[in-house]
């Protein structure tokens, strides 16, 4: 489903009576190219402690054109606020006031990157307002920028340092075009764990990962963009999908299994196949997932328990198996597809939101399980994303979902696929039971 | 890897030939003719049927070591109709192709006929293969218009044009359509069959508890996933349309016969006991053990040997269908084994008869010593292993993919065991059949 109301104010006259008249106005998003730059101009580095100095160096070693002030009228790509050391909220003014007045500088699709420290981490009251100020400021922030740019957060962990393997990870994922519509978001890096990619371009190379629901939409999107980072696929859906399923496969140079993950034999057939033919398993991604939407006052028995076996028991027995498994890597990663409307609920959705509310519960119980190993689990929770499902919502209803986000669009699935290749990388070892929304920023579970 | 890289275990003179194995699977479900695949050309299902192969197995952009495969009802722009599939596959277009044809056998055939090359050395891997549309048949001009169309190309004058124009005649305007007739008889298939069965004194209810037996086995595999990594669907097929798991004897009991009417014995050979014409496509991955091992690929069964024969049916010495049971005897025999060392038997259910009559051949002692020189009956094939996964009368029966249908259910029914031979029979147009053995590894 296209975004026509998006290509229409992208034209000259369209734009200018969408401006008069202060409607929305959604342009289109600075999304991932191989061998695009990785930042859309020169990087301002603001904060003073020796925090800002190890990010300088980081950029830096990127080859990217570091400011430490901003030159008048240049446009800048990113702004980065390291305020990993303030103790106090007296402390954030001078580095958000410096922020404020570069923000009309901002290119187009420019990233605006907050680093602070987990409230967590301190038993001091001040300390703790300080770090949590950070977070206001930076939603706010992202609720303010035009022109298809972002303001998300890195958090670091208890004595994480601002240089770990997972912070710098983070860094560079939200600077570049793969967190195009992550949007008011943090990522909360928790250990020093993980390992940065050989080949930058190429994160997941030599990885074997399992895509399920693989046969279409956010599912296909997912292996696409996990073959392009490098990755061997197995892709699976139901036999009943199998052709789209074909198709995917061969696109990806995947291996097809077409399995219903909801039978008992299920995880055993996903073991055996990634055991025989790839050896071994790296990254798990639980995208299958199904609606059946009726009010609860309207739901039956087969709506409702059809929904919690696809999107959540099903997960619950392949992960219990597979965890067990020594055919999953020791530094195996699993992704799991929540939703914003497991975060915020939504009418008519009963079974869907408690089946994706529930994803986020065993995916924060199972992050403490496997906490101290090397193994992780995080979530993607995805909000408006233009697919064939979200294309059957009404018009009118759909507009509205789509201009709730600060974005003022709805997301693709190729976004989804971006944060969960992220989340499957080595350089993400160090972030564990995170649910990362990809919405834009949207209103909705806000 | 490539194919030359690891082809450097040719059979030297001398030597004893390796093993050729059944890797797995691939078949469009197949659909009853004018159904889902009523649009559909031999290319297109072949296609299909090679594409899902090669995502179930990750072959893209191989270059497999050969394909081979072939349709029965094809139309004479398909000349290199393997070839046009697999360049429109996701296989490499260096792949190299041959087209085969023997009528219901050609698929068995591709088989065999790739695994023996595979057991000499000469190729690593292999996709055997078949296909054929009943919905998309070539239909052809008269004889008589076809000669005229002839003449006016080779006509260099007006003169000449007009002369062949005029030889022109009203009834050379009729189209010729296919149909299953034996050229050789006026007969079609049921026809001959119904001779047979008449023969042999096979029963109307006999005939339609194997029809019965075939539904249920066939409905009993899809519900415990057999299929699941057998079957690709296309064009939003997702079953065999033929497949009825609800019909009884009583639904089959009430059907009319359509064979054998003008014959003195009562006839029994109806619908529900023969099978409908069937579009769909099959496709089997053969490789030398080494392949598989490299690829990381599953070794399901070995192809162990097969024997083709012909009977004279044009003068009445024998049922055009019942040339497979000369050959199995000729099988057993080289091979040294008796319907005994066999776990499952995969007798191609062209009509209930055929298989009937086949089983009461084997088992008459006067007929196995008369006319297939034995010292008595051939044996009794154990009914509880026949045809256990369902055959041809619940999946239908597109003529050249019928054999790869069996061969990967039956390789796949054999791993699953993990241990054992099986039997495979199928009988041909022309009074042709091959029987072949595959084993467990």
């Amino acid at each position: 489903m296209s975004d026509s109301y998006l290509q229409l104010v992208n034209s000259v006259p369209a734009g200018r009576v969408a401006k008069a008249l202060g409607l929305p106005l959604p342009v289109p998003l600075r999304r991932y190219q191989s061998g695009a730059p990785l930042i859309p101009g020169p990087v301002l580095v603001l904060g003073n402690g020796a925090g800002a100095d190890t990010v300088a160096e980081v950029l830096l070693g990127w080859n990217q054109d570091v400011r430490r002030h901003a030159q008048p009228k240049e446009r800048i790509g990113a702004v980065i606020a390291v305020l990993d050391s303030v103790t106090h909220p007296d402390a954030l003014s001078a580095v958000m006031l410096e922020l404020g007045q570069s923000i009309r500088q901002l290119a187009r699709g420019a990233r605006v990157v907050s680093v602070s420290r987990t409230v967590a981490g301190t038993v001091d009251p001040a300390e703790a307002a300080a770090r949590r100020a950070v977070d206001g400021a930076v939603r706010s922030i992202a609720r303010e920028l035009r022109g298809g740019a972002t303001a998300n957060g890195i958090v670091l962990g208890d004595g994480v340092g601002i240089d770990t393997t997972s912070a710098v990870g983070a860094l560079r994922f939200l600077l570049s075009g793969r967190s195009a519509f992550v949007n008011g978001q943090f990522i909360s890096v928790t250990s020093d764990r993980g390992e940065l990619p050989a080949v930058v371009a190429k994160p997941l190379a030599g990885k074997i990962a399992v895509v399920t629901g693989a046969a279409r939409g956010i599912g296909a999107e997912i292996a696409s963009v996990l073959r392009r980072d490098g990755a061997q696929i197995v892709v699976v859906d139901v036999p009943a999908a199998g052709e789209q399923l074909m198709k995917v496969a061969n696109q990806t140079g995947a291996t097809a299994l077409q399995l219903d993950i909801t039978r008992p034999e299920a995880a055993q057939r996903i073991i055996d196949h990634v055991r025989d033919r790839h050896g071994q398993l790296d990254i798990l991604v639980h995208n299958a997932g199904i609606t059946r939407d009726k009010l609860l006052a309207n739901m039956d028995e087969a709506k409702w328990n059809q929904v919690i076996a696809v999107n959540l028991a099903a997960q619950l027995a392949i992960n219990a198996e597979l965890l067990e498994s020594t055919v999953f890597s020791d530094i195996g990663k699993i992704v799991c597809l929540a939703s914003t409307s497991g975060i915020a609920g939504n009418r008519g959705q009963s079974n869907y939101a408690a089946s994706k509310a529930g994803v986020i519960g065993m995916v924060e119980c199972t992050a403490r399980v496997l906490d101290g190993g090397n193994r992780t689990i995080n979530a993607v929770a995805p909000g408006f994303i233009e697919t064939e499902m979200t294309a059957r919502i009404p018009f009118g209803t759909r507009e509205v979902a789509r201009r709730l986000s600060s974005l003022q669009q709805g997301g693709l699935p190729v976004d989804v696929a971006e944060t969960i290749a992220f989340l499957a990388t080595d350089a993400a070892g160090g972030i564990n039971g995170q649910v990362l929304r990809v919405c834009g920023q949207s209103l909705v579970g806000a | 890897m490539s194919e030359q890289a690891e082809g450097t275990r040719a059979a030297q003179p001398g030597s004893p030939i390796r093993s050729a194995v059944v890797i797995g699977g691939n078949r469009i479900p197949f659909a009853r003719s004018g159904g889902a695949y009523a649009y559909s050309s031999n290319k297109d299902m072949l296609t299909a049927a090679i594409d899902g192969l090669v995502a179930r197995f990750g072959l893209q952009g191989e270059r497999v070591g050969q394909v081979a495969a072939g349709a029965v009802l094809k139309h004479s722009r398909d000349f290199n109709l393997t070839r046009e599939a697999v360049l429109g596959s996701a296989l490499a277009p260096d792949t190299p192709v041959y087209d085969l044809q023997q009528a219901c056998a050609t698929g068995l055939e591709t088989v065999v006929g790739l695994a023996n090359k595979i057991k000499l050395g000469q190729i690593e891997s292999g996709i055997a293969g078949g296909v054929d549309s009943a919905s998309d048949a070539p239909i052809a001009v008269s004889e008589g218009l076809r000669r005229v169309l002839l003449d006016l190309s080779r006509a260099k004058t007006t003169r000449q044009k007009l002369v062949a124009i005029s030889r022109l005649r009203p009834a050379d305007l009729a189209p010729d359509a296919p149909n299953t007739a034996e050229p050789r008889t006026g007969l079609s298939m049921g026809e001959h069959q119904a001779i047979t069965t008449a023969r042999w004194n096979i029963s109307r209810t006999s005939q339609d508890e194997l029809a019965l037996a075939s539904h249920h086995n066939l409905a009993a595999a899809y519900e415990r996933d057999f299929f699941s990594d057998l079957i690709t669907p296309h064009r939003g097929l997702t079953r065999d349309a033929n497949l009825r798991a609800d019909t009884s004897l009583e639904k089959l009991g009430s059907l009319k016969p359509v064979f054998g009417k003008n014959l003195t014995a009562e006839p029994t050979m109806t619908a529900g006991n023969s099978t409908p014409l069937t579009d769909g496509a099959s496709t089997v991955l053969l490789g030398s053990e080494e392949y598989a091992r490299s690829h990381n690929l599953p070794m399901l069964a070995n192809v162990v040997d097969a024997e083709a024969a012909a009977v004279d049916f044009v003068h009445g010495a024998e049922g055009l269908l019942m040339a497979p049971v000369y050959a199995m005897p000729r099988l057993l025999q080289r091979n040294n084994l008796t319907f005994a060392d066999f776990d499952f038997f995969e007798i191609h259910e062209a009509f209930a008869g055929t298989v009937l009559s086949a089983l009461a051949a084997w088992e008459d002692e006067d007929f196995c010593r008369s006319q297939l020189g034995l010292d008595g009956a051939l044996g009794s094939v154990d009914r509880n292993r026949l045809n256990v996964n369902g055959s041809s009368l619940a999946a239908g029966h597109p003529f050249a993919a019928t054999g790869g249908r069996i061969v990967a259910s039956l390789a796949k029914t054999l791993a699953e065991k993990g241990s054992g031979r099986g039997l495979i029979s199928v009988c041909a147009a022309g009074g042709q059949g091959v029987v072949a053995i595959l084993e467990a590894r």
